[in-house]
């Protein structure tokens, strides 16, 4: 996907003023509330007319205002998810699924919808009234929907803000693959840098009306590693525990991972933040942490006073976070190796 | 209690008066919320109170300038003049009286229904590949219902009761102009007709609470087959 943007709007008090070259399947545009972020759905969707400027998405021109074109929003085929999933109330779960589907025109039928329903586990949900959904299967079905209309581009303003953490980790699996599996590429829009680092590959940093910065999702956490509440959050995928002594027993790469809050017979996502590693110079005898590896520093990062440090395991990957004072004590450089103890409880599964 | 032929008369045209004058209505009703609701116009409070205008103006001034307005002299009423259609002191002024009238009920009903609607399930559709049209018939319609049913019960309601417009633009013509109100103003002013003043009265009663039982019992229907 391309899109080229260089629009300006004024909307009262607020101004938007945005030019940048987008590419790529999945895309996050991240800002804090205000910053401009939904003015730029609704410019890109249709739903907005820019003052002046152009906008093109794969070589199509969707809106210039030198030709005088503004494409109305039904022949973009941008599908938009919003942070409520806006399911229509009058009609059936089915039939608001297939709302886009009906719409489309045959030849940009790409998508099965029965692969699609069952991707989404949807079946269960069908003859249901919008009403009797709970809010997760709310946003599946919305989910849906967009992507049943076979849109060129799909574009999900703040989906998963409406949801609690538990849910919000079960709904991102089914928005990674429904976008992969049939193809569809995504503008992700959102605040949590979670989201971002889980959800995309490209991010524009939108900030008072302006694209600020064009950046990769594991840059954006390093850089905010320092404000950051949980400092840097490494994500690790884990399954096929065993259990032993009371904790479940992770493989990981090469590695044994122990973790208190594990999860049998079932694939589990862990965050652990770069706070919660302590790195040794030489072998700790005894410790009480349960997981003690041996690490190499491969890369090392400034961020506001701190020190990221990247550290291989055998095979695998973990950036812990120490202050600079530390860093200096300790002789820490690249291809120094260290010990890397985590407490099996600094595991926080996600879902 | 047995009413006399003309008491008929005068029930069936009450009806037929509110029930076309509703179903005429409708659609501006329906446009002219919509209009309001979802469109970005300028001088949007002009018409703002050019629609609510006859709802604090006294109906008999309504009617005086509906008289004006399709009288012979006035450029309306030449027109259907010279279209061969006569309007004053039939039942058909009468229609206009009350379509007149009852509009900015109407008009508020149905606006309040639509307020209602989240702006962001119309742009759900439209990106679903809904043109506008489409949007409006399977979206804005279907979940303005209860506002057009609940406007159309109370503009049928008002039209029954019409009296001042009506009196002065469609007459009160026995058998031919005279609604149910123009006909108890005729038997009260008679002291020997009282009793079929009060006969009249009950009628408007009865049919005032069928309405009103009509319009609940569609609105729970409604409620129970849209999901709301």
């Amino acid at each position: 996907m391309k899109l080229h943007i260089e629009v300006k709007k004024k909307l009262g008090d607020f101004s938007l003023q945005v030019h940048a070259d987008i590419s790529g399947e999945r895309v996050g545009i991240f800002g804090q509330s205000g910053s401009g972020k939904s003015t730029l759905v609704h410019l890109v969707s249709g739903m907005l007319q820019p003052d002046s400027g152009e906008i093109f998405l794969d070589g199509d021109c969707l809106f210039s205002s030198r030709k005088g074109i503004n494409l109305s929003p039904e022949k973009r085929r941008i599908a938009l998810v919003f942070q409520h999933a806006m399911l229509f109330p009058h009609l059936s779960v089915k039939t608001n699924l297939f709302y886009g589907y009906k719409r489309c025109r045959a030849e940009n039928k790409r998508v099965r919808p029965e692969a699609l329903i069952d991707l989404l586990k949807l079946q269960p949900l069908l003859e249901r009234r919008v009403k009797h959904l709970s809010g997760g299967e709310k946003q599946r079905v919305a989910l849906g929907r967009a992507v049943l209309a076979n849109p060129r581009l799909l574009i999900m303003d703040e989906p998963l803000a409406a949801l609690d953490d538990a849910l919000r980790f079960q709904i991102i699996p089914y928005l990674v693959s429904a976008g992969e599996e049939f193809k569809v590429p995504y503008l992700f829009i959102s605040h949590s840098l979670i989201e971002m680092q889980l959800m995309t590959e490209t991010v524009l940093v939108v900030d008072k009306g302006r694209v600020v910065e064009e950046t990769t999702p594991e840059q954006l956490a390093r850089q905010r590693m320092a404000q950051s509440q949980n400092g840097y959050l490494n994500f690790l995928r884990l399954t096929a525990p065993l259990l032993q002594n009371g904790l479940f027993a992770y493989p990981w790469g090469k590695n044994t991972l122990f973790i208190s809050d594990g999860k049998k017979n079932t694939e589990s996502l862990f965050e652990l933040s770069s706070r919660e590693i302590i790195l040794f110079k030489r072998h700790p005898e005894a410790i009480s942490a349960r997981n003690l590896l041996d690490c190499t520093v491969t890369e090392m990062f400034n961020a506001d006073g701190r020190v990221g440090i990247v550290l291989a395991t055998h095979g695998e990957k973990l950036i812990a976070e120490i202050v600079r004072s530390a860093a200096e004590e300790l002789n820490i450089t690249t291809g120094s190796t260290l010990f890397a103890a985590i407490k099996a409880s600094s595991f926080r599964r996600l879902g | 209690m047995m009413l006399p032929p003309e008491d008929i008369t005068a029930i069936g045209l009450s009806l037929k008066v509110a029930l076309t004058a509703t179903a005429l209505a409708l659609p501006f009703g329906f446009a002219v919320a919509w209009l309001i609701v979802f469109k970005p116009l300028k001088g949007k409070v002009f018409l703002e109170v050019l629609i609510n205008l006859p709802l604090t103006l006294p109906p008999v001034v309504i009617g005086y300038f509906l008289l004006l307005l399709l009288g012979k002299n006035g450029w309306l009423g030449k027109l259907l003049t010279a279209s061969g259609i006569e309007v004053i002191f039939t039942w058909k002024a009468a229609v206009i009286a009350s379509a007149v009238v009852g509009f900015p009920l109407l008009v508020r009903s149905i606006r309040l229904g639509m307020e209602s609607i989240d702006q962001q399930l119309i742009e759900a559709s439209r990106s679903l590949g809904a043109s506008w049209f489409d949007s409006l018939v399977t979206i804005v319609l279907p979940l303005s219902l209860r506002g057009i049913l609940a406007g159309s019960s109370l503009m049928f309601a008002r039209s029954l009761g019409e009296f001042g417009a009506t009196i002065i633009v469609a007459g009160n013509i026995p058998g031919i102009t005279q609604t149910i109100p123009l006909a108890i103003y005729d038997y009260a002013s008679s002291p020997s007709s009282s009793t079929m003043a009060l006969s009249l009265c009950i009628v408007s009663v009865v049919i005032s609470v069928a309405v009103l039982f009509l319009h609940e019992i569609l609105a729970r229907q409604l409620d129970r087959s849209s999901g709301l």
